[in-house]
């Protein structure tokens, strides 16, 4: 993953190459995703996530991302 | 197809020696007076394997061979001066994407539909470029059957040697007429193998074709590479014949049929005593200005004949540079010269150079 | 934890320059999800448009070429043609193909080219401002309709893939979208068919992708992906309108 990924046990974002589009905060019908307030350096939200617990990794989120930076992980 | 002599007509020998140069696709589009190219190659491309199609267009054509080529095939398209003006952007894609390509125009009567008769008014499109951006293509004029074949051959080698497109400029007479001709290849020449070619990354990393440079100066360093293979072109591969060119006072500059005939009259006025020389350009570009001017200078002036209303003649002239007079005679409208009137222009001009000393 | 989707191997990891939510990004990766999934980015080669994804060799980790605006079906043609072993896609826009490159496209078609068709409509002119397009909707406005388009001036929206699909040399002629994330697998699905008919050798191959442009409809991406749902697919309808590599699949 990007040297700029945040990652939580179950997602990775690259949050310095995310545009803010927020297509997987809509795309999330677990409402677990959120634009950030903050920005990255390009000037972008970028998106956020405050609790996992209800994440079940069906990885919708990332099948939406036009820049393909979002990694899901499953517990194997 | 054997080696030895056949009898066909300059569009013919010139696909078969195509195929014989290694050419595994062809693509074309009916004009006249270039249809006996399609026609032959759609019979003979299926029989080695090779590609035939005929394009839904000229352009696409010139597009095909774009493809082709980039996945390092030889390919050819020919076709005739309304199709080849549908080819330049494609033309100035292969050169600027540094792809080989052999593009044939059999010239005819132009502007616009302009009529099936031969003609040579595409020399200004072809040598100075028709379509966009600084790039040259190589341009070669053959005068006769056998030397179609040959420029054929040699067309291959020096695309895919130079990795530019090269043009064979004949005409309506050139490409019709029957003449004895050997298909065989004369020259040899070390190629590199095409590891820039687009044939799938296994085992290397991918491979990019094109002819887009954005950024800061990095268009600019492209053209100054093609600029100075074209220097190299320039300084290599121009070809000429020359006749009588240390006593001749009057000196022919024809290409292609044209220097058929005045070649013809000029033997006929030497007989008689007239000193008159001759250039023959093979390679339209590079053009060959050096032997023009190191020949210019008191005592010579040259005559340019073109089925055109002069458009050689400006290289000439610049070749020439002011050490002597230029003077141009030509017919256009896809009219054929006739023998009888050059030989009638070089003698009324040697006359009148030889009655006004240095005109 | 294991990981279980990220980036696949024929995607570079170059960050694209698409605007924020547009669909071509989306399109690039399950394009380059198949062409992994079948085992075929060492025997690819893909070519770019004249347009927004005119930057694609930097996106496509396998041998690309660029073409002239609306060539790209002749390249491929030609490309196809001289090396039958490789696998040749062409990646659209919608002027590219519908607008400057209809005769390259339906010629193509029509001779059964086995190369692979990826078409990206998100009706307008993207990389030179959002002008209108062949597939303009009737009222849109764009940079050259002001004042949205007018039939009587300009036409309706061409409606590509069921135009190719009436040809014998089509062999997969589908029209997906990628306004969800469902709609997204079915356009990875239909990619995946068609890039098999050409594998099999059946046909010419069409997938015909609506995207958003956010920036030249003038809306967040949200509301772009919303407006493909609500308005564009009701003159695109979505769905495949001929397949044919069941059956000669096993042909073959």
């Amino acid at each position: 993953m990007a040297k700029d990924a945040v990652k939580h046990d179950k997602i990775a974002v690259d949050r310095e190459r995310c545009k803010g589009c927020g297509l997987c905060v809509l795309a999330c019908d677990r409402k677990i995703l959120a634009m950030s307030k903050k920005l990255n350096k390009k000037g972008l939200h970028y998106v956020e996530w405050n609790d996992l617990t209800n994440c079940k990794s069906c990885t919708l989120c990332a099948i939406i991302c036009p820049e393909a930076v979002i990694e899901i992980y499953k517990e194997s | 197809m054997t080696t030895q002599k056949v009898l066909m007509c300059g569009n013919e020998v010139l696909a078969e020696a195509a195929v014989r140069a290694g050419c595994r696709c062809y693509f074309g589009y009916p004009i006249t007076p270039q249809n006996e190219i399609s026609a032959y190659m759609s019979k003979r491309m299926p029989e080695i394997g090779g590609v035939f199609i005929q394009a839904e267009s000229e352009l696409a054509a010139i597009n095909m061979v774009f493809g082709a080529s980039a996945v390092g095939v030889r390919a050819m398209t020919s076709s005739s001066s309304p199709g080849v003006s549908l080819k330049q952007e494609g033309i100035s894609y292969i050169a600027g994407a540094e792809l080989p390509a052999v593009i044939v125009n059999v010239m005819r009567g132009g502007p616009g539909l302009g009529n099936i008769g031969p003609a040579q008014s595409d020399y200004f499109q072809a040598v100075k470029g028709g379509g966009h951006g600084d790039y040259h293509q190589i341009v070669l004029a053959p005068y006769s059957a056998q030397e179609v074949s040959d420029i054929t051959f040699l067309s291959f080698d020096l695309a895919d040697q130079y990795r530019m497109p090269v043009m064979i400029l004949t005409d309506g007479v050139i490409g019709q007429m029957m003449e004895p001709a050997v298909i065989e290849k004369k020259e040899v020449r070390n190629l590199l193998p095409k590891d820039w070619a687009l044939t799938g990354c296994r085992g290397r990393k991918p491979n990019v074709v094109k002819s887009l440079y954005l950024g800061d100066k990095v268009l600019e360093r492209h053209n100054l590479k093609l600029q100075e293979r074209y220097r190299q072109v320039a300084a290599h591969e121009v070809r000429y014949d020359a006749y009588h060119l240390d006593d001749a006072e009057l000196i022919v500059v024809a290409y292609g049929i044209c220097a058929r005939l005045c070649k013809s009259a000029m033997n006929d006025l030497r007989a008689k005593g007239m000193r008159i020389g001759m250039i023959r350009p093979v390679t339209l570009w590079p053009f060959p200005s050096r032997i023009i001017s190191q020949v210019a200078g008191t005592g010579k002036s040259f005559l340019t004949v073109e089925m055109s209303f002069g458009q050689m003649v400006e290289d000439v002239r610049l070749a020439v540079n002011g050490k002597s007079g230029v003077h141009f005679y030509g017919r256009g409208g896809g009219e054929m010269l006739t023998r009888e009137e050059v030989l009638k222009e070089m003698e009324r001009l040697y006359a009148q150079l030889r009655g006004g000393k240095n005109v | 934890m294991k990981k279980i989707f990220g980036r696949t191997p024929s995607l570079t990891d170059a960050p694209t320059h698409y605007c924020g939510g547009c669909g071509h990004g989306i399109v690039h990766r399950v394009l380059c999800e198949v062409i992994d999934e079948l085992g075929l980015r060492e025997s690819t080669v893909g070519i770019a448009p004249v347009g927004c994804a005119v930057l694609g060799y930097d996106y496509w980790n396998f041998d690309v070429s660029e073409a002239a605006h609306g060539r790209t079906p002749a390249v491929a043609t030609g490309m196809k043609r001289a090396r039958p072993d490789l696998t040749v896609f062409s990646y659209q826009g919608d002027g590219d193909l519908a607008a400057i490159g209809t005769a390259e496209i339906i010629h193509a078609a029509n001779r059964g080219e086995r190369i692979t068709v990826i078409f990206v409509n998100n009706t307008v002119y993207g990389m030179t401002g959002g002008q209108m397009a062949p597939t303009t909707l009737v009222g849109q406005k764009t940079l050259t309709s002001p004042h949205g388009r007018k039939f009587e001036e300009f036409g309706e929206p061409i409606r590509v893939v069921e135009l190719l699909s009436q040809f014998r040399g089509t062999a997969y002629a589908a029209r997906t979208s990628v306004h969800n994330p469902v709609e997204v697998i079915k356009t990875k699905k239909a990619i995946k068919k068609a890039f098999q008919a050409q594998v099999d050798g059946i046909g010419f191959s069409i997938v015909e992708i609506l995207s958003q442009c956010p920036t030249y409809w003038g809306m967040t991406p949200v509301q772009s992906v919303e407006y493909v749902r609500d308005e564009l697919v009701k003159y695109f309808p979505l769905g495949t309108f001929k397949d044919e590599t069941g059956a000669k699949a096993s042909a073959v």
